[in-house]
C-alpha cells in the first residue's frame, strides 16, 4: 500500500473550522476549480434511477439504503452515491490530520474500497452509515500513519461479554441519535468543539493538542472532559 | 464497532468493576491511542459489554463530527478510477463474514481475548514466561509500532502465584492493568478478572494475589516502574520489570 505521509507542515487554523483553506497546500484557486468536479458528473455513472441532487447532502435514509445495496446486490450506483458523499469527507479528515492532497485523495479511494468490501458487516442497527465510514477512515489513518493494525475486540471471541440488554433493531432509533448528537455538537461551546475536533480528526494526543494552542494539558483534558460531559447531557438516555 | 451478525445467547459473567477512563476511550474512538494501551482497552472491551457500549457512544460522536466534516473535493475521474479498482479481481465477492473468518474450533475456553491471542501467534500455552524472582514471571508482547517502543512503551503479561505479593512500587509513566485471571489487591482495592487499574506517579503500592489461583494480567507501561520497597533501591539497578 502506498505510503502516507503525516507531515506536520500543514496545519490548519484552529479557530475557523468552515474554511478547510485550500491555498494552504499551495494550490491555486484557479486550479482548485478545474479540480472541483461537477457534482452531477460524480453520480451519473451508469446511473438509471435519480439520486439526489446534491450528493454532499444526502440524508442518512439514503446513505442506509445505498449501503443495503451495496452489500445485498454489490450495486454501482448505490457505490457512486456513498462515493459522491463520504469520498470527499474522507479527503477532507486526512487533509486535518496533516496528508498532502495527492495522498489524501488516495487514502480516500482506497478507505472507498474498504466500504465496499466490508459493506456487508455494515449493520443499521448498531451504528449510522457516517459513524460506520469514519471507523473504516479512522483504522485505515492508524495503519497507514503508524503502521500498527489497530488492536481490536473480536466480535465472535468466545470470552466476549454479550451485552446488558438485546440491542435495538430499529434503524430509525439509530438515524435518530446520529442527528441529535450532530444537534448536540452543535450546541457546544466553540473552544470545546475546537479541542473535541483536533482530538478526533487531526491524529494529535492531549499534549500535542497543549502545544499547538499553548493552553496547558490539564486544561485541554478537562474542556474535552466537559465536552463529552456536555454531549451526553444533551443526548440525555438516547440509546445508542 | 462489533461487526453485524447475531452472537450466540450465552450467559453473562460478572461484569467488570473498574474500568476504562474516558480519556482512555475517547483516545482509541478517535483512533490516537498508542497501541500497548490500545491492546488493553481492545480487551477490556471484549470483557465489558459497559464500556463497549460507551465507545459506541463515542464513536457515534466522531461520525457526526465526520458527516459535519467541510467535504473537499476530489480530482476529475476519482469515481471513475475508484469503479475500475472495483472490477480488480481481488475485489470481486463480497467478504466471508466475520463468523466463517474465524473457524478456529473452540478448544479449553482461553482466558486470553483473542486481541492479544494475535500478538502472541497462539494461546496461553505458547506464552515464553520469563522468571523474575519470587515467583513472578513476565512474558514481553513485542509491539508492531516500533516508534512507540523506542519510547520506551511495552506491552507485557505478567504472573504473580497466588497471595504471593509484588514488591513495594512507582510508576515513572502511567500503567495500565488489565485482570485476565484471579485477583489481586493493593492500596487502591481489589482488582478481578475484567478490571482495569490505572496508575501514575502518585500511586505507590504493594499489590498481592488473590488466593485459589495465580493472577494473569496484561500490562502496558510508558515508563520502567520503580521499586520503593527497602531493598528496591538495589533491585532496581539490576531487574527492568
Amino acid at each position: 500500500m502506498p505510503m502516507i505521509r503525516h507531515s506536520k507542515a500543514f496545519v490548519f487554523p484552529i479557530m475557523d473550522q468552515s474554511t478547510v483553506v485550500i491555498e494552504g497546500i499551495g494550490l491555486s484557486s484557479r486550479s482548485h476549480n478545474r479540480l472541483r468536479q461537477p457534482r452531477s458528473h460524480v453520480i451519473r455513472t451508469g446511473s438509471k434511477k435519480k439520486f439526489m441532487t446534491d450528493a454532499h447532502h444526502a440524508d442518512s435514509q439514503q446513505l442506509v439504503e445505498w449501503m443495503q445495496r451495496l452489500a445485498g446486490c454489490q450495486d454501482r450506483d448505490a457505490f457512486a452515491g456513498l462515493f459522491a458523499y463520504f469520498a470527499p469527507r474522507i479527503k477532507a479528515y486526512m487533509m486535518r490530520s496533516g496528508s498532502d492532497n495527492a495522498a489524501a485523495e488516495e487514502f480516500a479511494q482506497e478507505a472507498m474500497l474498504m466500504v465496499w468490501r466490508k459493506a456487508n458487516s455494515f449493520d443499521a442497527s448498531q451504528a449510522s452509515v457516517a459513524t460506520w465510514v469514519f471507523t473504516i477512515a479512522r483504522n485505515k489513518r492508524i495503519d497507514a500513519f503508524r503502521r500498527i493494525n489497530r488492536p481490536e475486540l473480536d466480535p465472535d471471541d468466545p470470552l466476549l461479554q454479550p451485552a446488558a440488554e438485546p440491542m435495538q433493531d430499529d434503524k430509525v432509533v439509530e438515524d435518530q441519535t446520529a442527528r441529535t448528537i450532530a444537534a448536540a455538537m452543535d450546541q457546544l461551546p466553540e473552544e470545546q468543539a475546537v479541542m473535541l475536533r483536533m482530538a478526533f480528526y487531526e491524529d494529535k494526543a492531549h499534549s500535542e493538542i497543549a502545544d499547538e494552542t499553548g493552553l496547558p494539558l490539564g486544561t485541554v483534558k478537562s474542556r474535552l472532559r466537559l465536552a463529552m460531559g456536555k454531549l451526553r447531557s444533551l443526548l440525555g438516555d438516547t440509546e445508542l | 464497532m462489533t461487526a453485524a451478525h447475531s452472537v450466540a445467547v450465552k450467559p453473562r459473567t460478572a461484569e467488570p468493576v473498574h474500568h476504562l477512563s474516558e480519556d482512555l476511550l475517547l483516545d482509541y474512538a478517535a483512533g490516537t491511542l498508542d497501541e500497548a494501551a490500545s491492546l488493553v482497552v481492545a480487551s477490556h472491551l471484549t470483557l465489558c459489554s459497559a464500556c463497549r457500549s460507551e465507545l459506541s457512544r463515542l464513536e457515534a460522536i466522531g461520525g457526526a463530527l465526520f458527516a459535519t466534516m467541510p467535504p473537499m473535493d476530489l480530482s476529475a475521474g476519482a469515481l471513475e478510477a475508484a469503479l475500475a479498482a472495483l472490477d480488480s479481481s481481488d475485489l470481486d465477492g463480497l467478504p466471508a463474514s466475520a463468523s466463517q473468518k474465524h473457524a478456529v474450533v473452540d478448544r479449553q475456553a482461553s482466558i486470553l481475548p483473542r486481541a492479544i491471542q494475535r500478538y502472541l501467534g497462539g494461546d496461553l500455552d505458547t506464552v515464553a514466561w520469563k522468571r523474575l524472582g519470587m515467583g513472578i514471571e513476565t512474558a514481553e508482547i513485542t509491539l508492531s509500532n516500533s516508534d512507540e517502543s523506542k519510547a520506551g512503551k511495552r506491552s507485557f503479561l505478567l504472573k504473580v502465584p497466588a497471595g504471593k505479593a509484588v514488591p513495594q512500587h512507582t510508576h515513572d509513566g502511567n500503567e495500565l492493568v488489565l485482570i485476565l485471571q484471579g485477583s489481586y489487591k493493593d492500596e487502591i482495592g481489589t482488582f478481578a478478572k475484567g478490571d482495569v487499574a490505572i496508575s501514575d506517579g502518585s500511586i505507590d503500592h504493594r499489590p498481592v494475589a488473590g488466593e485459589g489461583e495465580s493472577c494473569i494480567c496484561l500490562v502496558a507501561t510508558d515508563a520502567p516502574l520503580r521499586l520503593t520497597g527497602p531493598l528496591g533501591a538495589i533491585i532496581n539497578l539490576f531487574v527492568r520489570v
